[in-house]
């Protein structure tokens, strides 16, 4: 039996940036799609010398599967489910920033409980991306007790947020003018015993790793970036504060409750893989000391606005009331009906700025909707940090950028 | 961004006889495709645009010209934020890369490429980014079926 010349059946799908290379004593390998030292899909081909890495090509796409085309087919509140799944590991801020944008092109100015909610939740969704991107970075150096320590924390504030929503990881818990629902009994004072929780653990983990010989040497000074370089390769988030630039948009350009609360922005001095762990591991600090002042603060009242445009009638008068009954039908088969326009709206997500750029053309259904992903943009500058180190740099220096396949590739 | 700098910005390019209006708060400049790395360069150096966030288009069937292309930028320095937009025909669907002002202008252009056609011109590497090899069309066009498939291992019969 003669064997079917795969070559010429099926292209490869890939095509590398370099395919020879200029020296003789240079190879070129490839890691991934699938590989079990990086976290997320994604493919390098690298030229090694040795083992030094000298040029990196880095390819996306694998987890593509077309959000923005099937957003152009549903209603501006279904849409919620989808943009759960972009950065699904802190899915409550793309929640939030997609109803932000929607809202801001109806105009609706959502209520101060529901204002604070939001930002606690952030803030806790902040933590919950930091733990895992930490955690998943350390392991793969080989601290698997430091791993289990922070998701360990980590899986109680995924059933904590589970009583909330009732799900572990895609909560679709915004809703466009408010939220889903109201916090249920007893939430707070859990959520109190979880940072106490988290400080424990997290304190166990600064003493294993912060001063560990063999984490500094594989962390300290290397995938270095500087300011300068950040800004021009578009990076927004930690890996900009890594750097020792004070930039966050909960600072510079306040939204939700952000400008009435108490908070450091932790930045580093070198730019490298250390000063990204250690800018992660203050910010959640500085998240749960958001969080603690948010619950001292929370206002009382509704969650969501009064307005028929968006928010679903009360279940009771549905079932009693014509106009109400009408209202809740139009608004789930056509959808809100969203002004013509078109709006950019950005949060600090745990990996930079979050984006939703939306055009509405006054319909039920969005004429476009964009998500500016902070892990695409930085899987195009990426290559600035791993090239001139090693091959096995390759594995801390990917996992400290915190690339979300799911929100990279869209 | 502060209202002096705000209003310096609009009134320069205002003056050149671009279209200038605010949007949400946010400005918005509309001009011709051939003017775009001027403005670009001046928002660079002049009003510390240093962040290039996001190239996008959007699709009109029917308009002409049919795809305006849209640019957000934001500086870190005055924190304030820019919409460009330009229009380009389905004919000649090009515009001027960014590459050469912003690193990060790289992987958007191409994935605006993928996504729509646009081509980038001084862009040197528009190879498919989030699509692959071989993949027929530009998906996020409005004349593109949500449904189409495009095997790349024939389906077995």
């Amino acid at each position: 039996m003669t064997k079917p010349n795969l070559e010429n059946t099926f292209p490869n799908p890939v095509r590398s940036a370099f395919e020879t290379t200029p020296r003789d004593d240079t190879v070129i390998v490839n890691i991934g799609p699938s590989h079990p030292a990086t976290h997320g899909t994604v493919q390098i081909i690298a030229e090694l010398d040795g083992e030094k890495v000298l040029r990196t090509d880095v390819h996306c796409g694998y987890l593509h599967r077309g959000f923005e085309k099937e957003c152009e087919s549903h209603t501006w509140a279904n849409l919620i489910p989808y943009v759960d799944r972009l950065n699904y590991v802190s899915a409550l801020i793309n929640d939030f920033a997609y109803c932000e944008a929607v809202e801001k092109l109806m105009g609706i100015e959502i209520t101060p409980r529901c204002r604070y909610l939001r930002t606690l939740l952030s803030e806790y969704s902040r933590i919950v991306d930091h733990l895992t991107c930490i955690a998943a970075g350390l392991m793969e150096l080989g601290a698997m007790t430091a791993f289990l320590y922070l998701v360990m924390v980590r899986d109680y504030m995924y059933e904590h947020l589970a009583d909330l929503t009732g799900a572990r990881v895609t909560y679709s818990y915004g809703r466009i003018g408010g939220l889903a629902r109201d916090l249920p009994d007893g939430w707070l004072t859990r959520l109190a015993g979880i940072l106490d929780k988290y400080e424990v653990f997290v304190a166990r983990v600064h003493g294993l790793m912060d001063r560990n010989r063999i984490f500094i040497d594989r962390m300290r000074n290397v995938g270095v970036i500087s300011t300068a370089d950040a800004v021009n390769w578009g990076y927004t988030g930690p890996i900009l504060r890594s750097t020792g630039a004070p930039r966050d948009l909960r600072r510079d350009t306040p939204y939700l409750a952000y400008a009435d609360l108490d908070f450091a922005i932790p930045v580093g001095i070198n730019g490298d893989n250390y000063d990204r762990y250690y800018v992660r591991m203050c910010e959640m600090d500085e998240s749960a000391h958001m969080i603690r002042q948010l619950m001292d603060s929370l206002p009382a009242g509704p969650i969501n606005v009064e307005d028929r445009r968006c928010v679903l009638p009360e279940k009771k008068l549905v079932y009693t009331e014509i106009e109400s009954l009408i209202n809740h039908f139009k608004l789930v088969m056509d959808g809100p009906q969203v002004p013509a326009g078109d709006v950019y709206s950005a949060h600090e997500s745990p990996n930079g700025e979050l984006g939703f750029y939306i055009v509405s053309t006054g319909e039920g259904i969005p004429y476009k909707v964009h998500a500016r992903a902070p892990s695409f943009v930085h899987m195009g500058g990426v290559h600035r940090m791993l090239d001139g180190y090693q091959l096995a740099d390759i594995v801390p220096t990917f996992g400290s950028v915190n690339m979300i396949g799911g929100e990279c590739d869209r | 961004m502060t209202a002096p700098t705000l209003e310096r910005l609009k009134e320069r390019l205002a003056r050149a006889g671009n279209d200038v209006s605010t949007a949400h708060g946010m400005p918005v400049i509309a001009f011709p495709a051939a003017a775009l790395l001027g403005i670009v360069q001046e928002l660079r150096t002049e009003f510390e645009f240093d962040l290039f966030l996001d190239v996008t288009a959007v699709d009109w069937p029917g308009q002409a010209p049919r795809f305006e292309v849209v640019y957000h930028f934001y500086s870190t320095k005055h924190f304030g934020r820019v919409r460009l937009k330009t229009r380009v025909s389905e004919q000649d669907p090009t515009v001027d890369s960014l590459v050469s002002l912003y690193g990060s202008a790289g992987f958007m252009e191409r994935e605006c490429h993928d996504m729509y056609g646009i081509a980038f011109r001084g862009n040197p590497d528009l190879r498919p980014l989030l699509l692959y090899e071989g993949f027929v069309g530009h998906p996020l066009r409005k004349d593109y079926p949500k449904e189409r498939e495009q095997p790349l291992v024939p389906y077995r019969k």
